[in-house]
């Protein structure tokens, strides 16, 4: 039986969606690029980082959860949203202890992809400098919280596709961390280096141990192009 | 230290006595205590092992050991068959819930604005001296545990605090000394001669505070079809007391009309918007009242449960209302075949919040209410399609529901006989701060703030709060304004600010409110609310340009409009509204420079010169 189809207008442009997707959905169908750091395609969506913010007739809601329907206007690639998507990120910039020169994860990270292709220089906001844990004790993965940007991928990976709940989060408000299912460590947890949950981490907090520079500066996934073009490429069909 | 597990008080007996006895009865004293676990274990069976019930089951935890230890991060998960990270998760959120060890007493004094208006801070300092340790921290002698809460619902005879629950009201710091030795004493703070709560109703109007016939609104609904109930509520043009305002009537009705296998009604009892205590006179003076406003609304939407969430600091509420409910039961108001009306079977569960305010937002209050960590849900699906359990469910406020069984009593026209056009009937006012009579009013909609601030003995009034702070400041000018939804809508939080308070600085309590009760999930809020709160520090301190003021506007709107639910949507309101209403309070604190570091250079240079003993390098440069 096929689905139910609806047309939802992005930026002006009429979009084809079936009935049971979400705009963020139906916008990645379309090759529409909506910026996010949480949501991942093959995960529930969490609504933690607001990144997919878009204007749904008027009103500020995230793409990643809202459904389609009929008619629905909608407003993406505006100064306006382009700007506070660019505060959240700064936001997170000074929140963490984000070094990018040192950090593993640097040209696949991405927030840092984010930063670059929502135009943020320098972070203005204050920093922080909170002191957070880092956790080395598993074998194959560390946790380094420092980089954390609590969008809850590992939780849901973790819970949703490996079925273990190795990780959660701990705490409220500014002191909300990521915890681990253990008494002290993530060594006590069954997580292994091939769960879903150790490979989802957007940036350099979650790493597997002994990769980190098996691809060398240069030749990394945002070095040459913006992170979203994967997506916007659908559209155009071109290839690289 | 607490250690009720090892009972040192009985292990302990005098010096004099024989060390032999002294052995014999330690490990007498030791077989015969439980364990934690066991203890634990049984608290987990008692709730039938029920998940969504870990709130309680966490909350009775507490009760009997003082705090959630390691054990019981052992015995929880394995009893309910969840990840110990689900338990921890959840238990780490509430304010309330400690996994340390604390005191045989827990002062928890308020620290909100109106209470250090009224001289909170004092107080602290007289409690600090006479446990001798600063807040966050356990006397040595494990007598007493000294902690800060932000607004506990007694603004009204401040500064104010809650002793293992107990409300201890119109605190001075003589008083702090007397608490602290009568605690020591082992007395109980129910005997505390500062115990106590005062009403404080000041105006009693028609709807809510007039006298009521128990099930009289229960025996008209009854004889109606639901849909007529909830036809009487839009024909009363019946609105939400919370803040919102939106149609009961139109709640109602989708709750009803969605299919589920089970609706439910939710009474939102966690008034905690700093400044608002007017659901508390209401549970005190009219706790029948909303409970057949419950039981209306539960035949109204088709609902064989009503939950009624009560916010943690409410706890001393407690026992009269299950007392309240146990009446019921017997007269026929609750349970099976309510006034005898065949297949109207419902009844109502308390259930206990711990110390949040997000709580109060009616989707974190169902995952609440489902024993997790309150964090708001996505919306769509709203509450009345996916709520409780999934289910189709109403959340109304506890004034809102009284409204309802008066609609039902009196009528949906006398209702519309007062107030204004699109907000009828009354409004209860809590009124605190700079004025004389501090209490409960019940008014009629579309008074203006002029004539409310008059009715108080409000004088020389530099701002109004209206609303808490997740509200507006309102400056004089606006003083004409009416109290309706068209016009000035509130949840009923007055706060009088009167002229020489810094009112900078009493934002900046605001501020700090939102970085405590953000609960985290989202990063604008999360993030946002402590940018904000660094930013107007630094305003404060007069070391701001106008670039940090361009920058705390920017934050501002980027928190209001990118976070998740009402509660960072309304974070950066305190500085948003006054930029607009009192744009000079900004002005007048401002540095002509054009950008001013948040480090001060030189200080930081003679820390560190100081640290490594070369200071007299220093002496004699401008540095």
């Amino acid at each position: 039986m096929s689905e139910k189809t609806v047309t939802i207008i992005i930026d002006g442009k009429d979009v084809p969606a079936t009935a049971s997707q979400t705009v963020m959905q139906a916008a990645d169908a379309a090759g529409m690029y909506i910026p996010r750091l949480c949501y991942v395609k093959d995960l529930p969506p969490g609504g933690h980082c607001r990144v997919c913010t878009v204007k749904v007739n008027g009103r500020p809601q995230n793409a990643c959860t809202f459904p389609v329907s009929e008619g629905l206007v909608i407003e993406n690639d505006t100064e306006e949203l382009k700007a506070l998507r660019r505060a959240i990120i700064e936001m997170l910039f000074v929140e963490g202890n984000h070094y990018c020169p040192t950090c593993e994860a640097s040209g696949n990270c991405e927030l840092q992809a984010m930063g670059y292709r929502l135009a943020l220089l320098a972070p203005q906001l204050p920093y922080f400098n909170m002191r957070r844990e880092l956790d080395a004790s598993h074998k194959d993965v560390y946790v380094d919280r420092n980089r954390c940007i609590l969008c809850g991928r590992c939780v849901r990976a973790s819970r949703h596709v490996d079925g273990k709940n190795v990780f959660g989060f701990e705490g409220r408000g500014i002191h909300k961390r990521i915890a681990v299912d253990a008494e002290h460590s993530l060594s006590e947890t069954t997580l292994a280096a091939t769960d879903a949950a150790a490979k989802k981490c957007p940036t350099g907090c979650i790493v597997i141990k002994r990769t980190g520079w098996q691809v060398p500066v240069g030749r990394r996934t945002y070095d040459h192009v913006p992170i979203g073009s994967d997506i916007e490429r659908k559209e155009t069909g071109a290839s690289v | 230290m607490l250690c009720i597990d090892a009972q040192p008080s009985i292990i302990e007996v005098p010096a004099q006595q024989d060390i032999r006895m002294r052995v014999v009865d330690a490990l007498e004293a030791m077989s015969m205590a439980k364990s934690d676990a066991e203890i634990i274990n049984e608290i987990v069976e008692g709730y039938g092992k029920d998940r969504s019930r870990m709130m309680d089951i966490i909350r009775a935890v507490h009760a009997r050991l003082g705090y959630l230890p390691e054990e019981g991060l052992r015995v929880i998960p394995k009893a309910l068959g969840v990840h110990r990270v689900e338990v921890s998760d959840m238990a780490s959120f509430y304010a309330f819930f400690s996994r340390k060890a604390k005191g045989k007493n827990i002062v928890r004094l308020c620290n909100a604005l109106v209470e250090r208006m009224k001289g909170a801070d004092e107080v602290a300092r007289a409690f600090e001296s006479a446990a001798g340790v600063p807040f966050g921290e356990t006397s040595p002698d494990g007598s007493v545990t000294l902690e800060y809460t932000a607004c506990i619902g007694l603004s009204d005879q401040a500064p104010s605090a809650l002793i293992n629950g107990v409300p201890v009201t119109n605190l001075t710091p003589a008083d702090a000394a007397k608490i602290v030795e009568a605690l020591r004493k082992g007395e109980s703070p129910s005997n505390l001669s500062q115990a106590g709560v005062v009403l404080n109703l000041r105006k009693a109007g028609p709807v809510i505070f007039a006298s009521m016939d128990r099930g009289m609104a229960i025996r008209k609904a009854v004889n109606m079809a639901p849909a007529e109930v909830i036809n009487e509520m839009n024909k009363a043009r019946l609105r939400g007391r919370g803040g919102a305002g939106f149609p009961t009537a139109m709640k109602w009705d989708f709750c009803r009309k969605s299919p589920g296998n089970a609706h439910y009604i939710v009474c939102n009892g966690d008034e905690g918007e700093p400044g608002t205590f007017k659901d508390r006179v209401i549970l005190t003076e009219q706790p029948d009242l909303v409970f057949e406003g419950m039981t209306v609304a539960g035949y109204a939407i088709g609902a064989d449960e009503g939950l009624f969430y009560l916010r943690g600091e409410y706890e001393y509420l407690l026992p009269a209302l299950e007392q309240v409910l146990a009446r019921r039961r017997r007269l026929g108001l609750l349970g099976e075949s309510i006034c005898g009306r065949e297949g109207f079977n419902f009844d109502i569960r308390i259930q206990m919040g711990a110390g949040a305010y997000i709580c109060g937002e009616e989707s974190a209050l169902i995952e609440s209410l489902e024993g997790k960590r309150g964090a708001p849900r996505d919306r769509p699906p709203f509450p009345v399609q996916k709520g409780y359990k999934d289910e189709p469910t109403s959340v109304n406020n506890v004034e809102t529901l009284c409204c309802a069984a008066r609609i039902i009593e009196m009528g949906a026209e006398w209702f519309t006989k007062m107030g204004t056009k699109d907000s009828t009937g009354t409004k209860l006012l809590s009124v605190s701060g700079d004025c004389e009579g501090p209490g409960v009013y019940e008014v009629e909609y579309g008074i203006t703030v002029d004539q409310f601030l008059d009715m108080t003995g409000a004088r020389n009034v530099q701002a109004v709060q209206i609303g808490g702070p997740s509200g507006q400041c309102l400056a004089p000018k606006d003083f004409g304004r009416r109290i309706s939804f068209e016009d000035q809508p509130t949840g009923g939080s007055v706060i009088v600010i009167g002229d020489g308070r810094d009112l900078l600085w009493c934002m900046s309590q605001f501020v700090e409110f939102f970085v405590e009760e953000s609960c985290g999930w989202c990063a604008p809020c999360r993030v946002g609310t402590t940018v904000l709160k660094k930013i107007v520090e630094k305003v404060l301190e007069g070391h701001a340009t106008r670039s940090d003021i361009e920058q705390l506007e920017q934050v501002g709107i980027a928190v209001k409009t990118m976070s998740r639910c009402g509660l960072g949507q309304t974070a950066a309101n305190p500085i948003l509204t006054t930029m607009r209403n009192f744009p000079e309070m900004y002005e007048s604190r401002i540095k002509p420079d054009a950008f001013i570091p948040r480090i001060d250079f030189s200080k930081a240079l003679w820390e560190g010169a100081a640290a490594a003993g070369r200071t007299d390098e220093l002496e004699g440069r401008h540095v």
